[in-house]
């Protein structure tokens, strides 16, 4: 069964899915970013599956070891894990003051103050 | 040190931004911005010549060879983008000293010249590399620092609408390092030119269709292309002018050369317009991006806001030229992207002079503005009559060039498109200039002189440029063609 | 002060393990698992479990705005200096081989000075970002004996 064994696949494109749900269907600006953060997690755990090869070690040059996992999409993730953490950052200080101007930090409330003046 | 111009491009603003945080004292901070990019300005105008004289330039940083080292690379496509963006930097940060610290306050301002410096860094960064993910990072870099700069806005609406452009750029930002990453399963490669070779020999499989999907998507929602703009009028709304003025006329350009060199570079034009239908996609959403958002710009009481809506319009111009797929349609969005980019800074720079000095941008208080603030006024409508595409301006000259590849496509209902929406463009400009010269000024109207030198001078800088470009275009038509021509040359 | 006890002293004996091991994964860094950004956050998580144990007051004493702000310039300024530095003497930017005598010290001494930078600005960034959250909650919330109260 091919497809249950690329399972990490699925789990990729369930978190994919709800996180890009939780974006879209939450008014609470704090549940988005936690929403933006799951949709991220799932771009890690893609990439962390792609430089996985079977029977692999880690890339550390020893006898007797001729196949590896690709270090590279590591790499890449951690710069993408910072970026994710910046954005998160700026997310929740941008929360922190909209909820000092308006008092609350649901979107249709803020719709409604927007509204009005 | 010429051999290095290409990594000094990036490396000064990225000096100039943490510097700009420990030099607090004053105008320092200032001072090191206005070096970091007038110092940019001469390096890309180098680079355009070495390019255009000795072909590409690749430089590789750390000395390790690409494929697998970064590269940065340099060919008339990019080294005319660098030239774009940082010569509006050049021209904003002057502009910024009194504009920044009437809206900023003195104490805040060291943190405006950081951000900006980042932002700056990273449009030059995303422009010059020549490595997809590294393109992604630049990218993050020069967004997460416009968010910042949209929240410094003075409004408290500037914070949601820098929170709902950082879920929306996030998303975007995702979608882009997704297609970039089912492209390096495909391939094993991350390099740019490595990339298309690699892809090139490869059939059409789902994982690059689907790479392409979401490249396409993820771009286009940076580029505020139609039914994806939607963060994009509240964020220029909101923001402080000197940041509505820098990033409309460099953040979504250097998002549309990110399109381009996706759908030309890296995928072959035969797959990105032949086997995709991404020509008649990009046709459809450009058309209605420019009758829908020219149409609601009409009806806008906020001049900030009237401009925004202007700019997607103006985007559709750029992606309609890209969707003809030959040279012409190509040299004409990459034609607009400099025209537009001087004419709509220029348009924000006079916006925010008139802010200055009447602390509003509204419509209703600007009744004869005309002639309280003749020359901030005088520049504002020769922008106008550039988005509006009268000769002698540069609008003119994308749009002839707009229509010419549409002829050569044989699709001739675009060009008379064009022509009918650029009617659209004179009804939300003579709207303002009726009000600013053929209504009276309120009787209690306080006396208030034009806008100071410093802030006057940048805004007809640009608005200058825009006139002289439509006039002698051997120059921005001249490296548009041969932008068109590498681009196409190589599928 | 409360008489948190076991917290307090559980926290003096933890913190200086927390900084060694800091230490210990950024100079790891050259040859294993390890480096800036991780011994960053190490760092970081040792000066935010000051905070939360004895105050906020007491943590920005041992680091004030002013260093952590000087910290992220500094960490930046020198990881884009080592570049520059290379490039004035003859390499490519970045190009660590031509810093010291040969080409495996000059790696060394390279990777070490901007795995440095990453750290001391990750540290700065961290402890800098709980600090204005943690202040914002303090200016903004109920308790109005300042921040010598553990959060």
């Amino acid at each position: 069964m091919a497809a249950v064994g690329l399972y990490n696949y699925w789990i990729v494109v369930f978190l994919m899915m709800a996180g890009f749900y939780i974006v879209i269907a939450h008014d609470n600006l704090v549940k988005k970013i936690v929403g933006l953060n799951v949709f991220q997690a799932s771009v890690f755990v893609m990439y962390i599956t792609f430089g996985k090869i079977q029977g692999g070690t880690a890339p550390i040059i020893a006898e007797g070891i001729t196949t590896y996992s690709n270090p590279l999409p590591h790499v890449l993730i951690l710069t993408a894990i910072v970026v994710g953490v910046a954005t998160t950052a700026l997310g929740l200080a941008l929360v922190v003051r909209i909820n000092e101007a308006y008092g609350t930090i649901e979107e249709d409330e803020i719709h409604v103050q927007d509204e009005e003046s | 040190m010429t051999e290095h111009l290409a990594a000094l491009q990036v490396v000064i603003p990225l000096i100039c931004a943490p510097l700009c945080m420990l030099v607090r004292y004053r105008d320092w901070s200032w001072i090191v911005a206005l070096f970091g990019s007038w110092s940019c300005l001469v390096i890309s105008w180098l680079l355009l010549q070495q390019v255009m004289t000795g072909g590409i330039i690749s430089y590789h940083m750390g000395d390790w060879a690409p494929p697998l080292g970064i590269e940065y690379r340099v060919d008339t496509v990019n080294a005319f983008v660098l030239l774009i963006v940082s010569a509006i930097g050049a021209v904003v940060t002057p502009y910024a000293r009194e504009s920044v610290r009437a809206e900023f306050g003195v104490n805040r301002v060291y943190l405006f010249y950081t951000s900006y410096m980042l932002c700056f860094c990273g449009l030059l960064g995303v422009t010059i590399t020549g490595d997809a993910f590294n393109l992604f990072v630049f990218l993050e870099i020069s967004s997460l620092s416009s968010y910042v700069l949209i929240a410094m806005g003075k409004d408290r609406r500037a914070l949601t609408a820098a929170y709902q452009y950082l879920v929306l750029g996030t998303i975007g930002a995702t979608f882009i390092v997704i297609g970039i990453g089912l492209l390096f399963a495909e391939t094993g490669t991350l390099n740019m030119a490595d990339l298309a070779e690699r892809l090139a020999d490869k059939p059409l499989s789902r994982t690059i269709g689907a790479a392409f999907g979401f490249l396409v998507v993820g771009i286009s929602l940076k580029l505020a292309l139609f039914p994806l703009h939607l963060w994009l009028p509240n964020a220029y709304t909101y923001a402080p002018s000197v940041v509505s003025a820098f990033l409309a006329a460099t953040a979504t350009k250097v998002a549309v050369y990110v399109l381009l060199r996706f759908l030309f570079t890296i995928f072959d034009v035969k797959l990105s317009f032949g086997v995709m239908p991404l020509d008649s996609i990009l046709l459809v959403l450009a058309v209605i991006a420019m009758f829908a958002a020219s149409a609601v710009a009409i009806f806008q009481p906020n001049l900030k806001r009237m401009l925004a809506y202007s700019s997607v319009a103006q985007i559709g111009y750029m992606i309609l030229g890209i969707s003809f797929a030959n040279v012409n349609g190509v040299a004409a969005g990459i034609l607009h992207l400099f025209n537009h980019a001087l004419m709509k800074g220029g348009m924000f720079l006079a916006l925010g002079c008139f802010f200055y000095r009447i602390a509003s941008v509204n419509l209703d208080d600007m009744a004869g503005i005309g002639r309280r603030m003749p020359w901030t006024m005088a520049a504002f409508v020769v922008g106008g009559l550039g988005l509006i595409g009268v000769p002698l301006t540069v609008g003119f000259i994308s749009k002839w060039y707009l229509v010419l590849g549409a002829f050569e496509r044989g699709w001739w209902f675009a060009a008379a498109l064009v022509l009918l929406c650029s009617l659209l463009a004179v009804v939300y400009i003579w709207r303002v200039v009726e009000v600013a010269y053929l209504k009276p000024a309120p009787e209690n109207a306080p006396d208030i002189e034009d806008a100071p030198p410093s802030m006057l001078i940048p805004t007809w800088i640009l608005i200058g440029a825009s006139i002289y470009y439509g006039i002698n275009t051997d120059l921005t038509v001249g490296a548009a063609k041969l932008a068109a021509q590498q681009l196409l040359g190589a599928g | 002060m409360y008489s948190y006890l076991v917290l307090r002293v559980v926290a003096k004996l933890l913190m200086p393990f927390i900084m060694l091991f800091g230490l210990y994964v950024q100079f790891h860094g050259d040859f294993g698992p390890g480096g800036g950004f991780q011994a960053g956050v190490i760092f970081a998580a040792g000066f935010i479990l000051y905070a939360l144990i004895f105050g906020l007051q007491n943590a920005s004493r041992v680091l004030p705005r002013g260093i952590l702000r000087f910290g992220i310039a500094l960490g930046v300024l020198l990881y884009a200096g080592v570049g520059v530095y290379n490039l004035l003497v003859g390499g490519k930017y970045l190009d660590y081989n031509v810093m010291a005598q040969n080409a495996v010290h000059g790696q060394h001494l390279g990777i070490l000075l901007v795995e440095l930078g990453v750290g001391i600005t990750v540290t700065s960034v961290m402890v800098m970002v709980f600090f204005t959250f943690a202040r914002h909650r303090q200016t903004k919330g109920d308790d109005q004996d300042g921040g010598s109260r553990p959060l």
